[in-house]
């Protein structure tokens, strides 16, 4: 009996912010009678938290060297109106301007990761100054105008689909295809890493337990693209952000990058007397958070189909809501990629579910702000237990 | 009123899955000081916590009688308003706030919430003079050494009208001279007819100072002695601590023969990073011959920690000149990095601060050092990673359930093991141990000696810096002295002695 406790009480601290992610989709699809879940809903929660979703990778890493950074909104904003002048003003080709754009955000990062790891300016003054910065540059910038519209081809980074080139007539046949790829390769890969593990004679979960796994996981995939399925199909954004999330989920478990990232904020003195250059690893982590912010921007400036002043405006609040909600601690050296991702959707799905049901948005950022802080005292107190 | 101060009984203590005290009966006279002894682990500090309140009652079974008087402390307040202190090992004192505001820091003079400056530093200057402190009130904790802190704490204690004195580990940060003063005023408090109870390792101290010694393994009381009736003797303590019988601490080692110099450094100089003018290491040239264990002993501000990390990777100071020599050759140890791929490793003597990331697995702290050993163009193979952490593991004896155990639930000992551990993966030729016994009780220091023994009889060259000089005697082939930076001497370990080494210690030859 005490051991059933146990596995279960291991597995609320493990998957507790997944359970908190379910019940609210539970919640809200049961308070606004089904709509939560219909393929255009699922479809526009996606598209809605995409850039929240990328900066909230960014964040997490940040918070976890043990610093924070206020300023992606106002960096998302700049980049965005960067992108406005450069296409729609000067009609440069949509490739030139993104890798242009990406490539100042990085320069942004630089300029702010220089002044933290270098001039050991607290990396709150430092980003604060940023927030004002760019948020008057891009004042600057658009000359206090909204500029628009942008080309298709560029819109269509935030807002389009895989096409269907199987023409389903009501299903979306390549979202169900990509979806039975995907399964297909990630029980590969499963049974392939379960294989080398018994090899090598480590101790893995049950047979059952591994197979219980795999299915359960197998039948939401596909649950979930079916239901893209029948609106409109796999949107870009949605490739991007699931590259996004493997790829750093790969580099923060099993790259040296990542553990060196995770070792700085767990105790920068040890870390540097191991022979970490914490400063260099600091300063990359803030050159990251700019490239990620300048994503987020041009997928917010896709999406609105215009560059505006007040782009981004709070976005900083939203990723540090969704990293800390995601597991991580301002302490530094905790936090997970996946964490970030379900906090961000915890965040989204309030503002989605909120917004069905007709609350106002007075009191939707009051009831927001009170989950951030239920859910951070909520794995606090489970952590002293 | 009998004579006895406080009477712990049967008190049993359990947490989740552990029984930290299992009946322990603690008895303490009044007027005495009453040494509380045992490994760490043992129970000691909750024993103390139990008493303070910080284990509320109700959290614990069994009596505690003070005074003839039960008590049921809910909290430190209550047993503060009964005149018990505890000093704990990591002191408490903010480092911002001067002397005085520390002294009187949630106890403070005034009236209406409005605080009495004068008075405030009128009973400083008081509680100063008994402790034997010479400074400013207004001077920051900051700025004083950490001596004359732990003179701060007991000023802090007297100033609540303390009858029963608990200090957990005074002297561990202590160099010898500070220790001595610190116990000398001990025996002065208790003249004035103050009881003590004192938690060390360091058993000459115990037996110099102590009327009574109770020994704790386990969790549970195993002796309790009287040092004026009872034969006693350190070697009986130690057994009744460990369980066993430690004959000889230190490993036997042959006379050193070696002539092949692994290592030098040739009129290092390093300046304060917070002074530009202050030459904290001057001139200072040494060496270290393959399969040697070099000391370096010195008072606390001597130097030492600061000239090892000078050494390693120039992790502390400002305009360091001078040269190492690796057999001969002239190398470039300008940061960390360079210092290890050299061969070069660096155990601090404050491994929760610089050693390990302790909020992290033995196998991630263990791995720390050397990252590539397990990767592959960036990419970790954790499977190596297990199997490399595991042979750690079984190769420096860390008793740990698993490696995935994170360090902070490691005894001290089994921590500074998972250190070495750590430098060990780096396959260093030239390791250097800067206090890599402090803190860790006996059974796990003989474990490090043997370690340390058999690193330097495979062939490692290995600099060892102690404030323990019976640890430098029994360790090293070889000692130099350092005073305020400057290496004062050289002694062979055959020709020389405690006294010796101290006289090199004090003084600098102009």
């Amino acid at each position: 009996m005490t051991k059933i406790k146990q596995v279960l009480n291991d597995n609320i601290r493990k998957f507790g912010m997944i359970i908190a992610l379910v019940g609210i989709m539970i919640l809200f699809e049961i308070l606004t009678s089904g709509i939560l879940l219909t393929p255009l809903n699922i479809t526009n929660i996606i598209m809605q938290n995409s850039y929240v979703i990328v900066l909230a990778i960014g964040m997490m890493l940040v918070i976890i060297t043990g610093e924070i950074d206020l300023s992606v909104g106002s960096v998302a904003a700049f980049i965005g109106a960067i992108a406005g002048v450069l296409l729609v003003t000067h009609d440069l080709p949509v490739y030139v301007a993104i890798l242009l754009c990406l490539l100042i955000g990085a320069g942004i990062g630089a300029w702010q990761g220089l002044w933290i790891a270098y001039f050991n300016i607290p990396s709150f003054i430092v980003t604060l100054a940023g927030m004002l910065i760019f948020r008057g540059l891009t004042l600057v910038v658009l000359n206090g105008r909204t500029l628009a519209p942008f080309p298709d081809s560029f819109r269509s980074l935030s807002s389009s689909f895989l096409p269907d080139w199987f023409n389903g007539s009501n299903l979306n046949i390549i979202a169900i295809v990509l979806g039975i790829v995907f399964t297909i390769a990630f029980i590969f890969v499963e049974i392939n890493n379960r294989r080398t593990d018994l090899k090598y004679g480590y101790t893995t979960s049950s047979f059952p337990a591994f197979i219980a796994k795999l299915v359960v996981l197998s039948i939401v995939i596909n649950i979930f693209t079916y239901t893209l399925s029948k609106y409109a199909g796999i949107p870009y954004v949605l490739i991007i952000l699931l590259i996004l999330v493997l790829g750093y989920s790969f580099v923060m478990n099993r790259m040296v990058v990542g553990r060196r990232i995770y070792a700085v904020g767990g105790n920068e003195s040890a870390a540097q007397l191991s022979g970490i250059k914490t400063k260099k690893v600091k300063f990359w982590t803030f050159v990251n958070m700019g490239v990620l912010a300048a994503l987020a921007g041009l997928i917010f400036a896709g999406r609105l189909n215009a560059a505006t002043p007040q782009a981004g405006n709070l976005f900083e609040l939203d990723a540090i809501a969704a990293a800390v909600i995601g597991g991580a601690s301002f302490t530094g050296g905790v936090g997970t990629i996946f964490g970030a991702v379900i906090g961000a959707l915890v965040m989204g799905v309030l503002n989605n579910g909120m917004s069905l049901m007709g609350i106002g948005i007075d009191w939707q950022q009051a009831i927001k702000g009170l989950v951030l802080l239920g859910a951070v005292a909520f794995d606090v107190m489970n952590k002293n237990k | 009123m009998s004579d006895i101060l406080l009477r712990m009984e049967n008190i049993t203590k359990e947490f989740p899955g552990v029984k930290a005290l299992e009946n322990v009966n603690f008895e303490v006279k009044k007027g005495e000081i009453h040494a509380l002894i045992g490994e760490n682990g043992a129970g000691k500090s909750t024993l103390m916590k139990v008493l303070s309140g910080i284990h509320p009652h109700g959290s614990y079974s069994g009596n505690i009688v003070y005074e003839d008087n039960v008590c049921e402390f809910k909290d430190v307040n209550d047993s503060e308003d009964k005149g018990i202190i505890i000093v704990h090992q990591e002191l408490a004192l903010i480092p911002e706030l001067s002397i005085a505001e520390n002294i009187f820091l949630g106890n403070e003079r005034g009236s209406k919430g409005v605080v009495n400056w004068r008075e405030t530093i009128k009973e400083t200057r008081e509680l100063m003079e008994r402790v034997g402190l010479v400074k400013n009130p207004q001077d920051l904790i900051k700025d004083i050494g950490v001596g004359h802190q732990q003179l701060v704490e007991i000023a802090k204690a007297l100033s609540k009208r303390v009858k029963l004195l608990i200090l957990d580990e005074p002297t561990a940060a202590l160099n010898e001279e500070e220790s001595e003063n610190l116990l000398n005023l001990l025996l002065e408090f208790k003249k004035q007819g103050m009881t003590s109870i004192m938690i060390s390792h360091k058993l000459k101290e115990l037996f110099k100072v102590s009327d009574s010694i109770t020994v704790i393994r386990d969790g549970q009381t195993i002796s309790s002695y009287n040092l004026h009736e009872d034969d006693v003797n350190e070697e009986l303590i130690i057994r009744d601590m460990v369980g066993r019988s430690l004959s000889n601490m230190y490993p036997d080692r042959p006379k050193f023969e070696g002539d092949e110099i692994k290592f030098e450094v040739k009129d290092w100089n390093v300046h304060s990073p917070q002074n530009a003018d202050w030459k904290v290491i001057d001139n200072a040239s040494f060496n270290v011959k393959k399969g040697e264990i070099v000391g370096i002993a010195g008072l606390m501000g001597a130097g030492r920690t600061e000239l090892a990390m000078s050494i390693f990777g120039q992790s502390y100071g400002k305009n360091i000149s001078g040269e190492a020599f690796i057999d001969g050759q002239a190398v470039n140890l300008k940061d960390v990095d360079k210092a290890i791929k050299n061969g070069i490793a660096y155990v601090s003597e404050d491994r929760k601060e610089y050693g390990l990331i302790l909020m992290y697995s033995v196998r991630r702290n263990l791995m720390l050092a050397d990252l590539s050993r397990i990767s592959k163009r960036g990419i970790i193979n954790s499977r190596i990673e297990t199997r490399e952490a595991e042979k750690l593991r079984e190769s420096m004896n860390i008793k740990t359930p698993s490696i995935e155990q994170e360090t902070m639930n490691l005894s001290g000992g089994n921590q500074q093991k998972v250190v070495l551990g750590k430098w060990m993966f780096t396959e260093p030729e030239i390791l250097i141990l800067d206090e890599p016994t402090r803190g860790i009780d006996v059974g796990a220091k003989s474990e490090i000696y043997k370690i340390i023994n058999e690193l330097a009889e495979m062939g490692k060259s290995i600099i060892m810096i102690s404030s323990e000089l019976p640890e430098l005697l029994g360790m090293c082939d070889r000692i130099y002295t350092l005073c305020e930076g400057h290496i004062t001497g050289e002694h062979l370990k055959e020709n020389t002695n405690q006294e010796k080494l101290m006289v090199d210690m004090t003084h600098v030859e102009a």
